[in-house]
């Protein structure tokens, strides 16, 4: 049981994807213009995450060693493709604005590489647990991110406004806040992790 | 002329690791020194000009068969049997060029702008999109174009935040800031120099 918990909180705090490991920076920086993408751009990721570290550890006896990076990377682009045919379908709106990044959930090294850190060689259901846990701390992050920025530039959190409608502060929704807000982040995660 | 803006475009006003956020992987992760970052720069945009033309031939194919919802899947292993293949030849012909990218090539296969890149050629609205000007037909070889110039603006921008990151190493940084926050917190700078290049097209 303690071992099943510890599995799950390692992807929340110890090793968080995104402030500890700083895995996966395409998409933690292009998604989180507001705090809605940042999560969704987190579940959609925390979806493949779980299902490709599931299977790949049911498949993981029948792989060949050698093979094994092009045969989990076929298990993630298969997931990722369920997810981008059914954000297409379901919520038009949201897959539009990540647009490009979905696909590219395939090369987010996060995926890639819980599965070969964790799910070929351990059993399904500690997997899916990793699985979770990654994701969930990836879509804290993220939505984390994404919520400083939104209110930063746009004077809102979640659509919710909280300074005057007028109020804008484009840079930080373009590019270079991005880079430098979650630079900060860093810094301060750095900073309360020492203690 | 409407070629040449292709490149300015996509090297200075859409710069592909700055203003796009494609590839920042080996961005923060390669650009310790200079010369690993030019190695790098060469091996993306070897890799991502052959990437692009193989793939662009191979969407018309998965157009015709009415499968593009394979693209991911096929794309993907597709770039990396290409890494592998462009490896192994490199490997036979050149082994002065091998010895210069060869520890760069493995590492490409999971640079998101390669797959980015390959998706936004693929598709004739998107590529219309990135291309500037209304006179650029979305075509083989503007989409060709467009990937050597992206490859180009990647290389230029890795290339430079290595030679601040040179010289950063000697700067006193504040604790908490060391290692990655620093090295983010200059590509925004980065960032923001190129925001300045905006318009120009």
């Amino acid at each position: 049981m303690s071992n099943a918990f510890k599995t799950f909180t390692n992807g929340l705090l110890k090793e968080n994807p995104t402030f500890v490991l700083v895995l996966g920076m395409c998409p933690t920086l292009a998604t989180t213009t507001s705090a809605i993408n940042g999560m969704s751009m987190g579940l959609a990721t925390m979806f493949v995450l779980v299902c490709s570290n599931v299977v790949i550890s049911m498949l993981k006896n029948l792989i060949p060693d050698k093979v094994r990076i092009p045969a989990f990377i076929v298990v993630i682009a298969s997931f990722v493709t369920l997810v981008q045919l059914a954000m297409q379908a379901y919520v038009p709106a949201i897959y539009d604005v990540l647009g490009l990044f979905i696909p590219l959930i395939v090369v987010n090294c996060i995926v890639l590489g819980r599965a070969e850190a964790f799910a070929a060689k351990n059993n399904v259901g500690l997997s899916a647990l990793d699985g979770l846990g990654m994701g969930l701390g990836f879509t804290m992050a993220l939505t984390l991110l994404g919520a400083i920025r939104e209110f930063l530039g746009a004077g809102s959190i979640f659509g919710f406004q909280i300074y005057p409608e007028n109020y804008v502060n484009l840079i930080f929704v373009l590019a270079p806040g991005a880079f430098i807000a979650l630079a900060y982040l860093l810094a301060i995660m750095n900073k309360l992790q020492k203690k | 002329m409407a070629y040449f803006l292709i490149f300015i475009s996509a090297i200075f006003v859409n710069n592909i690791v700055l203003s796009q956020f494609l590839g920042i992987c080996p961005f923060l992760g390669v650009s310790k020194k200079i010369d690993t970052a030019l190695g790098m720069g060469a091996a993306v945009t070897f890799v991502l000009t052959v990437a692009t033309i193989v793939t662009y031939l191979l969407q018309i194919l998965l157009v015709k068969w009415g499968i593009e919802f394979l693209q991911t899947i096929v794309f993907i292993l597709v770039i990396a049997a290409l890494v592998q293949m462009i490896e192994i030849i490199l490997k036979k012909v050149s082994p002065a060029l091998y010895q210069a990218l060869g520890v760069f090539l493995p590492l490409i296969t999971t640079n998101c702008c390669i797959l980015g890149v390959a998706i936004i050629v693929a598709d004739p609205e998107q590529l219309a999109g990135k291309l500037p000007g209304e006179a650029l037909a979305a075509n083989l070889l503007t989409g060709t174009l467009f990937a050597f110039a992206t490859a180009i603006g990647f290389a230029l921008a890795l290339v430079l935040f290595a030679g601040i990151r040179e010289q950063l190493a000697l700067a006193k940084v504040p604790k908490g800031m060391q290692g990655t926050p620093i090295a983010l917190l200059t590509a925004g700078l980065l960032a923001m120099a190129f925001m300045g290049f905006s318009g120009v097209v």
